[in-house]
This record gives C-alpha cells, sequence and structure tokens, in this order.
C-alpha cells in the first residue's frame, strides 16, 4: 500500500482550476520531485497535501486513511507530516532551539528535557549545534533553511514537503540544505519537494513529476523523464531551463 | 511505477479518464471543464449538514444565555422598581424629542471634532518623526502635547478649558460653550491619534524609505507618498476606535453646560425623578456608534483577508 494517494484532486481559484485531476501515488522512503514552470501547481498540491488547502475535488489518502474527509481533524493529519516553505517562517521571537522544540513539546507533549535532547542531536547532526540559542535574524539563509528543516523533522513525521526550499537563498547557500535533504533521503525519509534545481532533482529523485498547467503531464524516473520525455512540453521546459542555465 | 496507475475509480472529473502519454491532454479544456464526482457531492452534503448543525448549536446556547439572562434579572427582587425607573414607556416617550434635539449637538460636536483630530494628531506625530536637531524645540513640544493631554483625565481637559480659557479675558478666545467643549475633546483626543499614527509610521519598514530617497524623493516627499499612504492603511482600525470612543465622549461637554442629549436627560430625570431618558441618551448613542464598529470590522477583515493571498 502506498504511504501517500492522491486521487482526482481540482483545486480552483476565482473560475481558475489551479489543480486539474492530479492522480499520484508515493510508496515508503520515495523522493517524488515536482517540476514545471511557476504557476504549474506544484506549490498548490503540497498545501493540499498538507491540509492547508481544501481540495475541491478528489481525494488523499495517508496511510490508506482518508486525510480530505470533512470529518477528519486537520491538525492531526499534520502531526504526521513535515512541511518546509520556501522564505523558511521561522518564529523570530524564539532562539532556534525553541523554534524546534515547540511543536514536539505543545503538540506532542514531549518533556522539554527530552524535547530539547532531541532537538540538540538533530542540530548536531546538520551542523548547527552552535546555534541552538540564536534567534533566528543572526542566521544566514541557508542556516535559517536548515533550523526550518529541522523544526519539520523534529515530530518524526512520516512524509516530508519541501517547497521550493533553496529559491529563496543565494547560490553559495544552496548547497548546504540540497545535503541536508540528501542527507534525509539516506535516512529513509519519504518525501515530496518542489525544485527549480534541475540538477538536484536528478540526482535525488526516485520520482520525476512534470506539472503543466495543473495537470500531472509525466511521471517516471529522472532517467527517463531528463533524457527521454515523452510530452514535447516536458521537453519545450527542460530545454528552456537548460537555456536559461546557459546565459 | 509509471504513469500507469492513474486511477479513474469513483472520480467523475474528466480529466482523469485519459491515458497519459498521449499528446492530447485531458484536461486541456480548462475550469469550465470541470464536473464535480459524486465524491465531491456527498463531501458537500457533509459540510453542509455540518455547518447547519454548528449553526443550531449556535442559536440554542444563545437563546438559552438570553433566557437565563433574562430570567436572572428579571427575577431579582429590586426589578420591579428598576423597570419603573429606567423602563417606562411613558417617559421615553415624553423624553425622545428633547433627548433627540440634544444629540443632534452630540452629532455636530463629533462632526466637528473629527477632522480637527485627524490633523492635530497627523501633525503632531509627523512633528515626532522630524530628525534633523533644528526642530528639537518642535519635537520637544509635540512630546510634551501628548504626554500631558493622554495623562489628563478628558472630563479635566473639558472642565479646564471651558471654564479656564473664558476666564483668561482674552481677545478672540471663543466664550461659546460647545466650540470650547470641541477645542478640549480635540486637543485631548488629538495626543491619543497622534499615538496611534506614530506608531503607524514607525511600522512601515525602513527599507521602504530607503528606497524612496534613493530615488531622490525628498523626507516630505517620501513621507507623503511612501511612508504614509502604507501606515494610514495599517492603522485605520485603530483610529476608527478611537472615533467610536470620541462619539460617545462628545456627552462628557455636557459638564459645561450646552444642552446636548445627556444633559438634556438629566433635566428630565431631575424633574420627574424618572431614569428613563438615560436610557433614551444610551440608546441614541449606541445607535450611533454601532455602524461605525461594524465598518471598523469590515476594515480588519477586509486588510486580513489582502494579507492572506
Amino acid at each position: 500500500m502506498s504511504l501517500l494517494t492522491i486521487e482526482g484532486v481540482w483545486k480552483n481559484y476565482h473560475g481558475h482550476s489551479v489543480l486539474r485531476g492530479i492522480d499520484l501515488s508515493v510508496e515508503a522512503h520515495e523522493v517524488v520531485c515536482l517540476i514545471g514552470a511557476s504557476g504549474s501547481g506544484k506549490s498548490t498540491l503540497l498545501r493540499c497535501v498538507n491540509l492547508l488547502e481544501t481540495v475541491d475535488d478528489g481525494t488523499i489518502h495517508l496511510d490508506g486513511k482518508e486525510i480530505t474527509d470533512v470529518r477528519v481533524d486537520a491538525d492531526d493529519v499534520r502531526k504526521r507530516m513535515g512541511i518546509v516553505f520556501q522564505a523558511f517562517n521561522l518564529f523570530p521571537h524564539m532562539t532556534v532551539l525553541d523554534n524546534i522544540t515547540l511543536a514536539p513539546r505543545k503538540v506532542h507533549k514531549v518533556g522539554r528535557e527530552q524535547a530539547e535532547h532531541q532537538a540538540r542531536e538533530l542540530l548536531e547532526r546538520f551542523g548547527l549545534a552552535d546555534k541552538a540559542a540564536s534567534y533566528p535574524d543572526r542566521l544566514s539563509g541557508g542556516q535559517q533553511q536548515r533550523a526550518a528543516i529541522i523544526r519539520a523533522m523534529a515530530t518524526r513525521p512520516r512524509l516530508m514537503l519541501l517547497d521550493e526550499v533553496t529559491s529563496a537563498l543565494d547560490p553559495a547557500l544552496v548547497t548546504e540544505v540540497l545535503s541536508v535533504i540528501r542527507e534525509l533521503k539516506e535516512g529513509g525519509m519519504t518525501m515530496i519537494l518542489t525544485t527549480h534545481e534541475m540538477g538536484f532533482c536528478r540526482e535525488i529523485a526516485d520520482t520525476v513529476c512534470f506539472l503543466d498547467d495543473g495537470v500531472l503531464l509525466e511521471r517516471g524516473t529522472p532517467e527517463q523523464v531528463f533524457t527521454d520525455p515523452r510530452q514535447p512540453r516536458t521537453r519545450e521546459f527542460l530545454r528552456s531551463v537548460l537555456d536559461a542555465r546557459r546565459i | 511505477m509509471d504513469g500507469g496507475d492513474r486511477k479513474t475509480a469513483a472520480s467523475g472529473a474528466p480529466d482523469t479518464a485519459g491515458t497519459p502519454g498521449l499528446s492530447d491532454v485531458p484536461g486541456a479544456s480548462g475550469a469550465p471543464g470541470w464536473v464535480k464526482s459524486a465524491r465531491q457531492l456527498e463531501r458537500e452534503r457533509l459540510r453542509r449538514r455540518r455547518s447547519i448543525r454548528s449553526g443550531s448549536v449556535a442559536t440554542v446556547s444563545t437563546l438559552l444565555v438570553i433566557v437565563l439572562l433574562v430570567w436572572g434579572v428579571a427575577g431579582s427582587p429590586g426589578w420591579p422598581r428598576v423597570r419603573e425607573t429606567f423602563f417606562n414607556p411613558e417617559q421615553f416617550v415624553k423624553a425622545l424629542p428633547d433627548v433627540l434635539d440634544g444629540f443632534l449637538l452630540n452629532v455636530k460636536i463629533f462632526l466637528i471634532a473629527e477632522p480637527l483630530v485627524l490633523v492635530v494628531g497627523l501633525l503632531v506625530a509627523l512633528v515626532r518623526n522630524l530628525r534633523a536637531p533644528v526642530f528639537f524645540p518642535l519635537r520637544a513640544l509635540a512630546v510634551a502635547y501628548t504626554d500631558v493631554f493622554r495623562g489628563v483625565p478628558t472630563i479635566l481637559v473639558i472642565y479646564l478649558v471651558g471654564f479656564g480659557l473664558p476666564a483668561l479675558d482674552l481677545q478672540g478666545v471663543p466664550t461659546d460653550l460647545v466650540t470650547l467643549g470641541v477645542i478640549a475633546l480635540t486637543l485631548s483626543y488629538g495626543a491619543y491619534v497622534a499615538e496611534v499614527f506614530r506608531a503607524g509610521i514607525d511600522s512601515v519598514h525602513p527599507s521602504q524609505r530607503a528606497a524612496a530617497r534613493s530615488l531622490g524623493l525628498s523626507h516630505g516627499m517620501t513621507m507623503r507618498h511612501v511612508v504614509l499612504p502604507q501606515a494610514v492603511r495599517r492603522v485605520a482600525p485603530p483610529l476608527l476606535n478611537d472615533f467610536v470612543s470620541l462619539q460617545k465622549d462628545t456627552a462628557l461637554v455636557a459638564t459645561i453646560g450646552p444642552l446636548e442629549a445627556l444633559r438634556q436627560a438629566q433635566i428630565h430625570a431631575a424633574s420627574t425623578f424618572n431614569y428613563t431618558p438615560y436610557l433614551v441618551g444610551a440608546l441614541l448613542f449606541i445607535l450611533l456608534t454601532i455602524p461605525l464598529a461594524r465598518f471598523t470590522d469590515y476594515l480588519a477583515a477586509r486588510s486580513q483577508q489582502r494579507r492572506g493571498q
């Protein structure tokens, strides 16, 4: 059974459909990479999975249970998922350590001592041990994004959603965040990520999905999608990305 | 796992019926092509049922609270006397024309004081924002003004202005009590509103100023075209809150004599020993403040919505 199953999901805004019948299933330990132009619906799909948006049609199942059911408690679902945003969204009035321990302590009722111990372990693992007591505005963008990933990890989620986590960073800082994601993959974390880093996508993804105007046009291994795309639209998109890289 | 595992089960959405891998993309028909699936219709039915249920729970609990309140008040031992002195329909009808007449004066005071308060508040806030050393005396004056008039109770300001200013016997100082009341309210509320404006100006990020100055705009132009438009939008709800407060504080002017609503009610009450006229005044003030309060809510909700997008 798949960890996550998305079936026929539609999302409309003001009479315009952003997602038009998306079908996608994600196995445990699989890394799925969503690519596509801005506005193709990648972020909206992640927000639907996290229930930050209500779907207008279709269903999403997590661990075999439907999470788009009206009677489902959204907080309960989100406890089992981590999401990381493009703009980090760390809480500016808390230290890095407090940012990380907030959800374990308040939502999962872990004791402060244990929560902080786990947080320090994660900080150590991702090379931020010396930043535990710092406030987010004292950190570089890369450090902030790593802290945000750790914050999402701290509740031991079944699934991680990463929404263009490197888009707000300058190129020198991108690599440190990518290595964190690489490390997550080695740890067996199931992930869905959207990215504009095609090279990284090709390296880390088990499955690549190309979204175009709210439709999942093509899906396959990185090898297949990047070297031999079946859809003309995919070919076009990849060519435009490569062209941009060359300039 | 390739694209072949698209499941169309239970989904009536037209898109999912297509075979992946073909170039004629299903679903390219756009938003109008969306047909709600049976699953979605069922979900919406469920949602409607839930909202009806929570709506009825809210109605029942509200009614219950009202019944309890009425029962508690009407069941109290002193209720018959309170009803006679505060809720006398006869007195109500008798006092209404005079109190309403007085109330028009309240509205007039409010309508004149409000723009003045805005002007005074904005000027003081702008003066407090001047950074150059030459403006120190002005700045100090502005600080002293806000400190004093925020600290002194409005009713005292009205007494001091109402009785103190005319006593100076200066040429040109108004002696009309309504005018003096307006001056006192403006002084008092100008100090509050100045602080609201200042908070708004400070809340605009410094980078906005930097961007404006980098284009060659002067300090004044930066304020006028970049900072203030953003600041005013942000502080509109607290400003309106102060105006609601100003509307009812026009009744304080009664203490120096003008025949406004509270004063008219006092006169009626004094001759009949019945307090229903006060209730008339209270109702009129509520009728005036409620629209402004709702307008405040509307503005707050709108800015919330804008930020959400």
